[in-house]
């Protein structure tokens, strides 16, 4: 008996924690001890120097529900709404087509929508704000051709944000939807087409349920992190387009209330939860999340 | 016949439309490199003011953007290296061995992958605060270790699946240990799960902004350099920089890509 626990803490035990005692430690100390510090937090308060001071109160939570918060987190759900809806709307063909493509360049069509993503986001983000601004691009092009007269206040509105946040967001519908769309049986279609089905038809019930999975888990992958991508409203919102993600940075980097902050943050914690509970109820794969 | 051109109608549509999602894509990146030839020299250096060639001389004496391009290395680089071992043992070893917990390990591999970063970026900084870790470079790179050895782990898991084990017993049943038959047999076999999550680290490592932007301290990437430098209007240098980058990414990764893609095809 002694012996085979011996040869077992050989054979099985001690190569595990050797393998997996490093991921064990940083899952532990990177990622559950953080986020547990996070809630721990939320339910602190500050003293007069903006000093964390680990007593308890519920404070931090009766300000999220202020008026102007809540306009905040309406808007940012919009926000974050329109910019999935638009993904797809726009993802959804241009993935079809490049993945059943039958042009040898498929490859190059696959590897140019990843290309844009080795240039800093940061700047390219900054390059639509050049675009867009009032002595930009797209303004000397609509004076030149007479459209306009004076040139048009493109940014700081909501549609900037939202323009913004597809941007940084559509490869990650793409990229499921390609790998779904391409997987899909080409003879399907084939068959309903001969049975007499319209191509909508064939759309709407062969092609889409087939391919739902890759929708789902681009919804998640676009709404989710829109919630917290600050720097796309700052830069092209400029403060007018404020989002949920704005009011965790702000208490954090300048306002320094790091309790109202952490609380913040648990909402965002909330709704990535309900979220992710929807899409697995819905039958969604896990590891189709993350590209 | 009829068909033969609504084929061809629906063709030209399917290209206009890929067209404008390329140009979407692109646009941003065109202005770019476009404002690294500009030859204004007053903030915000948004309008044009001729061609000129003098910011890529000029961004070799602008020091503070150099390093910290430099530490943007310097971090991916040691960060890519850390998941990359770390991830891989994981991998082998939540796939070969029994042992209690599993099931929270693997639940908790998603929470970098799905929670939004700016949460993942508060809660190091909150944690490294309070254990009183100078911030900077070691945190930085403790960070980007933390969001990359999930997808490290995704890719070898994908190579592991289909692995065949018996070759491992092999190994083992002609005399050789375990460390070796890890070293001869399984390392090889998963390579190219390995490459894909090491250069996906890679790739993150060097584009983040919003979890570095909290665990920085006084230590600049290059992201945070460009983030600073929005303010007060982005220098053509910065635009220069990133044209370079680019263009040696793109030279970068065509010959990794070709160079995994061969090695697969040798091993299959």
């Amino acid at each position: 008996m002694a012996k085979r626990s011996k040869h077992e803490f050989k054979s099985n035990t001690m190569p595990a924690i050797v393998t997996v005692g490093p991921v064990a430690i940083l899952l532990l100390f990177l990622v559950v001890a953080p986020l547990i510090f996070v809630a721990v937090m939320s339910f602190c308060q500050t003293d007069e120097f903006y000093n964390v001071v680990y007593k308890f109160t519920s404070v931090n939570y009766g300000k999220l529900i202020s008026t102007d918060y809540l306009k905040i987190y309406a808007q940012s759900l919009l926000i974050a709404f329109i910019t999935t809806v638009l993904c797809v709307l726009i993802g959804y063909p241009f993935a079809y087509i490049i993945a059943r493509t039958k042009s040898k360049k498929k490859q190059l069509f696959y590897m140019l929508v990843i290309i844009p993503f080795w240039t800093n986001s940061l700047i390219r983000i900054y390059g639509w704000r050049t675009f867009l601004g009032s002595s930009g691009w797209l303004n000397k092009l609509l004076m030149v051709t007479h459209l306009v007269n004076e040139p048009v206040d493109f940014l700081y509105k909501t549609g900037t944000t939202v323009l913004g946040m597809v941007y940084c967001f559509i490869p990650f519908m793409v990229l499921p939807l390609y790998t779904a769309i391409e997987k899909l049986d080409g003879s399907l279609l084939e068959a309903s087409s001969d049975l007499g089905a319209k191509p909508v038809k064939t759309l709407f019930e062969v092609i889409l349920p087939l391919t739902s999975s890759g929708i789902f888990s681009g919804c998640i992958m676009v709404f989710i992190p829109c919630l917290g991508y600050f720097f796309v409203s700052n830069i092209l919102g400029g403060g007018n387009t404020d989002m949920i993600g704005n009011l965790i940075e702000r208490q954090f980097k300048s306002a320094n209330n790091w309790p109202l902050g952490a609380a913040l943050s648990i909402i965002l914690i909330l709704v990535t939860l309900i979220l992710v509970k929807i899409y697995q109820k819905l039958g969604g794969d896990m590891d189709n999340l993350g590209v | 016949m009829k068909k033969a051109k609504k084929e061809k109608r629906n063709k030209r549509i399917s290209i206009a439309f890929c067209s404008m999602v390329y140009l979407f894509l692109f646009l941003p990146i065109m202005v770019v490199v476009a404002n690294s030839f500009n030859a204004t020299t007053s903030k915000p250096y948004l309008s044009w003011k001729g061609f000129t060639f003098d910011w890529y001389i000029k961004l070799w004496s602008n020091s503070s953007l150099l390093s910290s391009f430099g530490n943007t290395i310097i971090i991916a680089v040691a960060s890519t290296i850390l998941s990359t071992i770390i991830g891989t043992l994981g991998a082998v070893g939540i796939y070969r061995y029994k042992f209690k917990g599993k099931g929270i390990i693997n639940g908790l591999l998603y929470i970098p992958v799905v929670i939004p970063e700016i949460v993942i970026g508060i809660a190091l900084l909150t944690i490294f605060s309070n254990v009183n870790i100078p911030r900077g470079m070691l945190t930085l790179i403790l960070s980007h270790v933390s969001f990359s050895v999930p997808y490290v782990i995704f890719n070898v898991r994908a190579r592991l699946s289909g692995y065949d084990k018996s070759i491992e017993e092999a190994s083992m049943d002609l005399g050789a240990n375990r460390v070796t038959t890890f070293f001869e047999i399984t390392l090889p076999v998963l390579a190219p799960g390995i490459a894909g999550g090491a250069l996906l680290a890679f790739t993150l490592s060097i584009d983040d902004v919003i979890i570095s932007y909290f665990v920085n301290g006084q230590t600049k990437t290059y992201p945070l350099k460009v983030m600073e430098s929005i303010k007060s209007g982005v220098s053509p240098d910065v635009n220069a920089l990133s044209t370079l980058v680019l263009i040696g990414t793109i030279l970068l990764v065509f010959v990794t890509q070709s160079g995994i893609l061969s090695g697969k095809h040798k091993k299959i």
